[in-house]
């Protein structure tokens, strides 16, 4: 990187609230999906390690939905749900009054925990799922927060440095995992490695281009996600070959639009578990 | 807990926190891993979520020697009627610290 002084300008800026909501949602959703395994981890101690995951995610997904309501908060034009409640845009709103369009988290992260073409229940998750996942988006996160570290957005800066800390450590949680059942019995091999042949061909969804992602890097509050594949590239595939797995070819096929707010079918039913308690009784507290 | 058969091929190992700089680490528990960097991970997890340290140490249960509770009373019983070996006779001046 060049020095932070250069590339930092003097005036704090604004970053776009759909780069802050899909950095949100990014949280929010991985957060929600993780917590699925809370009472039902192969371990205690996994248990444990995956809800605080979570809830570094979701602690994560409040500062920057905290962030952007008040951005919002101001702007009449701001999209509001059909069942939004009257009043302010809160953290809350924006986590639990959007829909399925609404969300801009990448469509790797709504995704279930089981491999494709086996049923989502509780029994039919599986943990190589679980960590090839936080492993592709830890890897990529450990990276952007480091350079939001240097937003032009203070607020996000401060969000990057905070976030940063408890990805690097997401990212070695996975990463040795990833390793262990790589490097392990000939069933965890078979399943970390499909796990990977199913989910690396969403990672393509970091490297497209979205507006708010552009005018995040245009005003220097946003990075260059795309600058960042090489680097992605040699945590990733260092990883793999300790684990003993192997990369899949690459593929020119669909490239999913999460973050673009199109979204697979599993969106909807994590938005449904999650946002309906909400719904029922808006503005409960307890 | 799902069908957790990995258990019984993992070692048990004892989790000793350290809870500030200057203090002693103590010990706060047990987990099965599978190795040294696994049982941290775990550790950390399990037991340092609520701020309770800076520093931990695994130690593999089984090369800790353990004094044989039968023995107690010879071990520890000659002790407790020699009072004047507890330093309560005297203050401790507050730059000491902890001891």
């Amino acid at each position: 990187m060049t020095t932070l002084n250069a590339q930092r300008p003097t005036l704090n800026q604004a970053a776009p609230t759909a780069y802050l909501l899909h950095l949100a949602d990014n949280a929010l959703i991985l957060g929600q999906r993780n917590a699925e395994w809370c009472g039902h981890a192969p371990i205690l101690e996994e248990d444990m390690a995956m809800a605080n995951n979570s809830l570094d995610l979701i602690g994560q997904a409040r500062l920057l939905y905290q962030h952007a309501a008040e951005r919002l908060a101001g702007d009449v034009r701001a999209p509001r749900g059909a069942s939004w409640p009257a009043g302010a845009i809160t953290e809350d709103t924006l986590a639990y009054f959007r829909d399925v369009p609404d969300f801009r988290n990448y469509t790797l992260l709504e995704l279930p925990h089981s491999p494709p073409l086996v049923p989502a229940g509780v029994g039919d998750r599986d943990w190589s799922v679980t960590i090839a996942r936080n492993f592709l988006y830890s890897a990529l996160m450990v990276l952007v927060w480091e350079r939001l570290r240097q937003s032009a957005d203070s607020q996000l800066a401060a969000i990057a440095a905070k976030s940063l800390k408890e990805a690097r450590y997401h990212l070695r949680h996975a990463r040795d995992w990833l390793v262990r059942l790589g490097d392990g019995t000939a069933e965890s091999q078979r399943r970390a490695q499909a796990a990977l042949d199913w989910l690396l061909p969403f990672t393509d969804e970091f490297w497209t281009a979205s507006t708010h992602e552009a005018q995040a890097r245009d005003n220097a509050t946003g990075v260059d996600v795309a600058a960042l594949r090489a680097d992605w590239d040699a945590l990733v595939n260092e990883a793999i070959a300790e684990a003993t797995l192997t990369r899949p070819a690459a593929v020119q096929g669909y490239v999913s639009q999460g973050k673009q707010g199109l979204h697979s079918e599993h969106l909807g039913y994590v938005l449904a578990e999650m946002q309906s308690l909400a719904r029922a009784h808006p503005g409960a507290t307890w | 807990m799902s069908n957790a058969p990995a258990l019984k091929d993992w070692p048990l190992w004892e989790v000793f926190v350290r809870s500030k700089q200057g203090l002693e680490h103590k010990h706060c528990g047990s987990l099965h891993a599978s190795d040294s960097a696994h049982a941290l991970q775990m550790a950390r997890d399990v037991y340092t979520r609520r701020q309770e340290g800076v520093s931990i140490w695994v130690v593999p249960s089984h090369l800790i020697a353990a004094s044989d509770p039968g023995e107690k009373d010879q071990l520890f019983e000659p002790a407790s009627d020699k009072i004047y070996r507890h330093p309560t006779f005297y203050e401790i001046p507050d730059e000491v610290g902890h001891m």
